[in-house]
Formats: C-alpha cells, sequence, structure tokens
C-alpha cells in the first residue's frame, strides 16, 4: 500500500464553520505559524498544543461553511495538518485549501472514525484507512487537474510556473 | 448527448473545452474586481506570484473600487485606499473613486460586463453580473490574485437549478420578494455551489435592474453563481446604460434538454410581497405575518437595491409627505451615476424634503461598520441582502430584508407596512421601466 500519509486523526463533527476553525478575533494576522496557534481555539483548546506535523483533521459534512476567509485553511497548514478529510466540504474552504496545497479529500463514512485512531490518506488511490478497526475507506478522488494543483503546492507555485513557462 | 445549460455554455466557451457540471476547467477570465476591503490582500498575492517583473495580464480588465469605507471612516480604511490607488497607477488597472459608487454597479453601468462573460471579483455579491447573462461569481484573494497575473482561473462547472416564474406579478411584487421567496424554500445553503437559473415568463417581464436582484442574492443561498437568459431587454439596457453594443446571442439560452439538479415553479399570481426577518436572509415570509413591526431605521441602498428605480419607488411614495416621527430614513445610491439622476429628477429633493438622510454613492450601512450603522436594540428593515446579528451594527440590533417598496410604505408609518396598502400607481416600476431604463 503506498500511502501519502500516515498520522493521527483529529475528529470532528458536521458543519463545522471558518468561525470555530479560526474565530474572527485572530484574523488580524495572515501568518499561516500565528493562526496556527490558535486553530479550533474555542471548539477544541487542546488541538493546537496536541497536533504533531502529519496529523490530520477528520470531519463530518459540510466542513469549513461560513465566511470566505482563506485565514481558516491557512491556520491548519500553519498547525501542520497533512490533510482534510471529510464527508463534504463547503465550497469556499475547499477552493481555499486547494489553492493553499492542503490535501482534501471527500470520503463518505469518515465520520465514524474514532477521535485518536492512526489513519494513513492515499490522495492519489483515493482513500483513507483505519490502522486500529482496519477498514478502508473509499474516497471521491481529486480530478487530474486538482490534484496537479495539489502536487505542485498550491496555486501561487502553481501560477509561478505557468507564468515561468510563458516567458 | 444532453443539452447544456447556460452556465455549461460559457465555461465550455471560456476554457475551450466542452464542460459539462462535474468538470474541472481553466478558463480565461473577462473581467476582475476588488475593492478597498479585499483590494489589499489580492495585491499581496499578486505581488508574491509576479516577484520582479510584475504585470498584469490585461489591466483594461481589472478594476478597483472604493466603496465599503468610502469616503475613509478611519485611518486603517485612508491607507488601505492609498494601497489600492498606487497599485492601480503603476499597473495600468482601472480605478474608482469614494462615491463613483458600489464595485457591482460601477462594473455594470461602466460596461465591463457583456451577456456571455465570465467575470470574477473577490466580493460574494459578484454573482450580480448574472442579471446580463454574464457567469458572475465571487473568489477568494489568492484566486483573484493570481488570476491578475495569467488571466485565468480554474473551475469546478456548477450544478444548476431552475426558478420558473410564471404569469403576472401581483402589484407590489417585486424581484427582490421573489429572491427571498426562493431562498426561503430553498434555503441558505440550498443551492451550494450551484448556478441559480432563473427564467419563465414573469422573469422574462422584468426590467433589468431588477434582474440583477435576483442575481446579486444566488449568493445568500449559497449559490455560485445566478443567471438570466440575455434578451433584447439586455441589449436596450446595456445601451443606454453603458453605451455597449451587445446584439442579442439566440445561443445563450439553456437547451431545451439541459440537465438541472431541481427545477422549482411558481406562479406569479400567487406571490405577496415577502419580509426576510432577522436574522437570516432564508426566514422568509409573507409581509403579513410581520406587518405593525416598529422599525427605528430604515434603509434603502446596496448593490441589491440601491438603483435608480428602487429609489424612485420610495421617492413617489414619499413626495409630499414625511417619514414616520420615531423612523429614520437612510437612501445611499448604489453609484455616482444614480445620484446624479436622482438630482436631476427631483427625487433627492422629495426625499430630503420627507426627511431622509441621502448620503453619496458606496455600501453605506450595508455591512455595519460605516455610516448608518444600528445601535443595541435597533429594529431596522432594510433593502439589503443579508441579516445576520450584527451585519448592520450591534450584535443586539434586528434587521429585517424586504423591496424597495415595502421600505417606502415603513417608512412613512414607521412600522411594517404591507406596500399594496398604497396607491399602487405611486411606484409602478414595471409600468415606469418597460423598456429596460427610467427617463
Ligand atoms: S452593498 Fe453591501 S453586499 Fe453589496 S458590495 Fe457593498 S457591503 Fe457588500
Amino acid at each position: 500500500m503506498s500511502v501519502d500519509g500516515t498520522g493521527r486523526a483529529w475528529v470532528f463533527g458536521d458543519d463545522i464553520d471558518t468561525d470555530q476553525i479560526t474565530p474572527s478575533r485572530f484574523l488580524v494576522s495572515s501568518d499561516p505559524d500565528e493562526l496556527g496557534e490558535h486553530a479550533f481555539n474555542d471548539l477544541r483548546p487542546e488541538f493546537a498544543d496536541g497536533v504533531e506535523p502529519g496529523d490530520f483533521v477528520v470531519a463530518g459534512e459540510n466542513f469549513g461553511s461560513g465566511s470566505s476567509r482563506e485565514h481558516a485553511p491557512l491556520s491548519l497548514v500553519g498547525a501542520g495538518v497533512a490533510g482534510v478529510v471529510a464527508q463534504s466540504f463547503a465550497r469556499i474552504f475547499f477552493r481555499n485549501a486547494i489553492n493553499l496545497g492542503l490535501p482534501v479529500l471527500i470520503c463518505p463514512g469518515v465520520g465514524e472514525i474514532d477521535d485518536g485512531t492512526e489513519i494513513s490518506i492515499d490522495v492519489d488511490e483515493g482513500f483513507v484507512y483505519d490502522h486500529d478497526e482496519e477498514i478502508r475507506y473509499d474516497a471521491e478522488p481529486l480530478p487530474p487537474f486538482l490534484q496537479d494543483l495539489v502536487d505542485q503546492g498550491g496555486l501561487k507555485p502553481y501560477t509561478r510556473r505557468k507564468l515561468e513557462s510563458a516567458d | 448527448m444532453t443539452g447544456k445549460t447556460i452556465t455549461e455554455k460559457i465555461l465550455s466557451e471560456k476554457s475551450g473545452a466542452d464542460a459539462t457540471a462535474g468538470d474541472y476547467v481553466e478558463a480565461t477570465v473577462d473581467a476582475m474586481v476588488t475593492h478597498d476591503v479585499t483590494g489589499p490582500l489580492t495585491i499581496d498575492v499578486f505581488e508574491d506570484v509576479t516577484g520582479d517583473d510584475a504585470a498584469l495580464a490585461a489591466p483594461e480588465n481589472v478594476v478597483f473600487t472604493l466603496d465599503h469605507h468610502a469616503p475613509a471612516d478611519g485611518v486603517q480604511a485612508a491607507n488601505n485606499h492609498n494601497i489600492v490607488r498606487e497599485f492601480a497607477a503603476e499597473y495600468g488597472a482601472n480605478q474608482y473613486e469614494i462615491s463613483d459608487g458600489i464595485c457591482h454597479q460601477v462594473m455594470i453601468e461602466e460596461g465591463f460586463v457583456e451577456p456571455g462573460d465570465l467575470v470574477i471579483g473577490a466580493d460574494s455579491h459578484s454573482t450580480t453580473y448574472g442579471g446580463l447573462g454574464a457567469l458572475g461569481t465571487g473568489v477568494g484573494s489568492t484566486d483573484l490574485g493570481t488570476a491578475f497575473a495569467t488571466g485565468e482561473l480554474w473551475f469546478r462547472v456548477p450544478e444548476t437549478i431552475r426558478f420558473e416564474v410564471e404569469g403576472d406579478l401581483p402589484d407590489g411584487v417585486y424581484a427582490k420578494d421573489l429572491i427571498l421567496r426562493f431562498i426561503g424554500d430553498v434555503g441558505f445553503d440550498g443551492a451550494t455551489y450551484k448556478t441559480a437559473e432563473y427564467g419563465g415568463s414573469a422573469i422574462r417581464d422584468l426590467p433589468i435592474h431588477q434582474r440583477l436582484v435576483l442575481s446579486n442574492m444566488a449568493i445568500e443561498m449559497g449559490g455560485k453563481a445566478g443567471i438570466v437568459e440575455p434578451d433584447e431587454r439586455t441589449a436596450t439596457y446595456l445601451e443606454e446604460q453603458a453605451g455597449l453594443e451587445v446584439g442579442v446571442d439566440p445561443d445563450l439560452a439553456a437547451d431545451d434538454d439541459a440537465s438541472y439538479e431541481a427545477v422549482y415553479t411558481y406562479e406569479g399570481a400567487d406571490l405577496a410581497p415577502q419580509v426576510s426577518k432577522p436574522s437570516n436572509p432564508e426566514n422568509a415570509v409573507d409581509v403579513g405575518e410581520t406587518t405593525g413591526t416598529d422599525i427605528d431605521q430604515v434603509f434603502v441602498g446596496t448593490c441589491t437595491n440601491g438603483r435608480y428605480e428602487d429609489i424612485r419607488v420610495v421617492a413617489d411614495v414619499l413626495t409630499g409627505e414625511r417619514v414616520a416621527p420615531n423612523t429614520r430614513l437612510i437612501v445611499v445610491p448604489a453609484s455616482r451615476a444614480v445620484y446624479q439622476r436622482c438630482l436631476e429628477t427631483g427625487v433627492l429633493e422629495a426625499l430630503v424634503d420627507a426627511g431622509a438622510t441621502f448620503q453619496s454613492a458606496g455600501c453605506g450601512p450595508c455591512f455595519g461598520t460605516h455610516q448608518g450603522a444600528l445601535g443595541d436594540g435597533d429594529v431596522a428593515l432594510a433593502t439589503a441582502n443579508r441579516n445576520f446579528p450584527g451585519r448592520e451594527g450591534s450584535m443586539e440590533s434586528r434587521v429585517y430584508l424586504g423591496s424597495p417598496a415595502t421600505a417606502a410604505a415603513t417608512a412613512l408609518y414607521g412600522e411594517i407596512t404591507d406596500p399594496r396598502e398604497i396607491d399602487t400607481t405611486r411606484y409602478d416600476d414595471h409600468a415606469v421601466s418597460d423598456v429596460g431604463v427610467v427617463r
């Protein structure tokens, strides 16, 4: 099994909005590291200290709804989160995450995963593997275009490369 | 092969691909807009990706407005205005000044939007352009800043929900009432990631300034876009408003066998004026359920309902009358051109005589940080698009949303009032706008 990474699952419920990911009082900064220190500040105060680089955020339906603030996915990048797996995403969060190069997978059933479980994700093949329960959850694979965008590190590096090749 | 929706046709044309809902495409953008709030961040992204040899891919298609904090209401806002002014001057982009108007109105009046165009803005109400048969959508600052550099952006081709309204609308019922009803029926996130396409004989009969209202508020049901098929009226409107010769492209219509995720149908005659109760646009009810509610402030304006025809409806009701004693009426035209027409036609004078506060063009109190903000306990009725807690000021204030006619009747009596109680000849905006533009 080739996987993109293995880490701990931080599991959240349905309808987690951008205010719960990055409360609006922290929006004065746009520095990923600083934002990362306040990720899920009110909802799960232990998150920022406990999260290890390579861990994953796992959520139910409609993750990232609410305002269009790009600070929310940026805070997860700053916290070292290696990817977000959810049963569904709100539109602008999904788009912003892809643009920032944060891997996201739409994956039915992952709301069942227990908090703290060791999981692996494979973005290319499109699945999540729960090592404790030995269950594989198949994801909707990212379309090749978005996969390419994520592989290149997001929209900014992608654009830089595009501009260079046009020269 | 099944037919295409307007959205699929526009994204096919702009990407050179055969685009169907669910596909991902990279498409060439016809126009881009940002303002004093989102502009500085967008500029940061652009400078970050372009580095030393920075140039806008198409400076003639890039538009900056100063509308949210205009005139500047503090040092931070003034500094942001200067960042925008300096950038636009350096890179040759279009830049509009304070009091020139709200981004979406300026884009339309200045001729940046044509039917079939793909337009993006770092503002969620960029859906407004759909009223002209364009695909307009709001994006983030990374999206817009990179598109400044390349002239292109990636899109997931959205599914479409169709709203059909047939027959005549009763007196006192406007596009604003239709869209509040749609949002009430579909829910605040009912069209997430989708285009709302509006059709049927009642929609075709709407003057353009009202079609823009339907598209503007598509985002209040989560929509990526909201589109009305362009027609002769669209062409006439653009010629008179923006001096554009666009003609009518018969291909720019949904195919008969296009596939929709859902179709909602309405009989125009069944509809009553609508009001959305605090604090979500989806709380839409017949006005009768709210009449008698005391109102401290009535606000007429915004990118939804701040056009000349909207303000004229209010002036027609209030000419020779006074705003109710314990109620404030704030009117903010959507653009300098709207302001000038109010001046030339006596609308401004009638409103000021009636006791209204008439401000320079811009967003006004729409998002609660500029002039006209609400205090603790204030109850307001606004022609705006959002009424979340704190949207127009204090978290302890409450906002109802309604049409300009409902706003006018409410300002006259100081409590929410059914506009049908007022002699309809005073605000027959369908009739005055038959050819698209009121003179
Ligand atoms: S009028 Fe209101 S909704 Fe429209 S652009 Fe301005 S702040 Fe946004």
